[in-house]
């Protein structure tokens, strides 16, 4: 595996480590969020924890868009499904995610028609095959997978199909950092930034962090060598004293993104006034729903959405754990009430969950792939 | 589906609708290439292309392609199931 080689050169992960470790004030605590939970996916995968000093402290970001989905929003697309005529698709993830009666899973055993789908064009393709049905699309994600929502919601425009709305959920990633920065119970000293949202958005528009909070970035690849060398290089940054937007990931992100993905999201969506962010709370502009010339397939407005606010559950932590206050096992319930198989909150859920991630390999021995 | 897996894409099969046939692994199934529409030079058979959620998202190298290959290789039942969805998409 010549190719492979490259990304997990053992010499070069020891190189790295050792170069993290020198850089290093000995009496400084650093604390490094990873926004998206594809990285934290990586570090508790690869053990990368093992290879920093341990007075750098990786920290969970709220990255992950089935974590932060709301139990509201869960039941409201229970509401869409009851409907005798709707078909709801969703993507795989979506079905175990709590709500405050019950996940998706629970209203498809009950009866409702909820599909699971690997694309919102399959979704498209159903409604092209139950004309006498209502097919909805429950969407998530962040800029990585809006535009492809975008797109699917123009090809029904351009088919003239008329059984297709989209529930949108789609969230964007900038606003709840810009939350978690203005926040004082987080004191925070860099990011490291998430590569496949920037392969939509680009680098750039992390120069906020920068510029007004004085917090080196380096946008980041998901390989554990990608992983350490952006640490790195936010630990340069701050040895350095300098505080920028670095681009480890140049090989797959533009720093200005993709233009052809931005207009996309610019012509179909436009910014929620509020949106209610799983454990945060509500985030002004942090979401995206369908501009209005895009109304007929907005599901929320086909359908009496009702509209639905559910307090988290008492004992679920996931705010604190998506905040990175609290490590996954500091919450009372991990690994006892909530589970990958019974989850009580959303990082349990997704395998990018901070929860499932620490869940799955953090309790057993750890294979290490860089040493 | 926050999995972004490589593909190299095999023929267009619809300049329209902006459809590609891709091989995953060896499973072939279409996908949307619209969003590296402006991309210089444009999508041809035997690019790599990340693909998520039934749209390639990005042009990536061959050395790239294989390293996330073995990445997700290793992630196993998760990437199996991710395998196993992309298997059952059918878009058209
Ligand atoms: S253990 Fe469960 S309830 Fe606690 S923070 Fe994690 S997902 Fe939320």
């Amino acid at each position: 595996m010549k190719f492979v080689d490259e990304f997990r050169d053992a010499a070069l992960g020891e190189k790295l480590s050792a170069e993290i470790a020198s850089i290093v004030e000995p009496g400084r605590h650093y604390k490094i969020m990873e926004v998206c939970g594809g990285h934290t996916h990586t570090i508790y995968r690869y053990g990368i924890d093992d290879l920093l000093p341990a007075n750098v402290e990786l920290v969970h970001g709220p990255g992950c868009p089935v974590c932060v989905i709301p139990m509201g929003r869960v039941d409201d697309g229970v509401a869409i499904a009851r409907h005798a005529d709707v078909i709801l698709t969703c993507f795989g993830d979506m079905m175990r995610v709590p709500g405050g009666n019950g996940s998706f899973l629970d209203a498809k055993a009950a009866g409702a028609d909820i599909r699971m789908v690997y694309s919102p064009l399959d979704a498209l393709r159903i409604a092209r095959e139950h004309p006498d049905r209502q097919v909805v699309f429950f969407a998530i994600g962040f800029e990585t997978t809006a535009p492809s929502t975008a797109l699917t919601v123009l090809r029904a425009r351009a088919e003239g199909i008329r059984n297709f709305t989209v529930m949108c959920n789609h969230v964007t990633i900038l606003p709840p950092l810009r939350a978690l920065l203005e926040s004082p119970d987080l004191r925070l000293d860099g990011f490291i930034g998430p590569g496949h949202v920037c392969t939509v958005v680009g680098a750039r528009p992390f120069e906020f962090i920068a510029t007004q909070y004085h917090k080196p970035v380096a946008v980041s690849g998901f390989e554990p060598l990608d992983f350490l060398q952006s640490v790195y290089m936010v630990l340069k940054q701050l040895a350095d004293g300098r505080c920028e937007v670095e681009n480890q990931y140049t090989r797959v992100v533009p720093y200005d993104g993709n233009l052809q993905a931005l207009k996309l999201l610019s012509q179909v969506f436009e910014l929620r006034p509020h949106f209610e962010w799983r454990g945060l709370g509500f985030i002004s502009q942090s979401a995206l729903q369908l501009a209005p010339e895009f109304r007929e397939y907005d599901a929320e407005i086909r359908f009496a959405v009702p509209g639905i606010r559910v307090a988290d559950p008492k004992a679920c932590q996931c705010g604190e754990v998506l905040k990175g206050v609290i490590k996954p096992w500091e919450c009372k319930v991990f690994g006892t009430a909530c589970t990958p198989e019974h989850p009580i909150g959303t990082c349990m859920v997704s395998s990018e969950g901070a929860c499932a991630a620490y869940y799955n390999f953090g309790r057993v021995a750890r294979e290490r792939v860089v040493v | 589906m926050c999995l972004a897996i490589p593909g190299q894409v095999v023929g267009i099969v619809d300049e329209d609708k902006r459809l590609a046939r891709v091989s995953v692994t060896g499973v072939q199934r279409t996908v949307n290439i619209a969003l590296l529409d402006g991309s210089i030079p444009p999508v041809a058979p035997g690019d790599w292309v990340l693909v998520h959620v039934g749209f390639a998202m990005s042009r990536i190298d061959e050395a790239d392609a294989m390293a996330t290959l073995a990445l997700l290789q290793e992630l196993g039942s998760e990437y199996e199931l991710e395998i196993e969805e992309f298997k059952a998409s059918s878009i058209q």
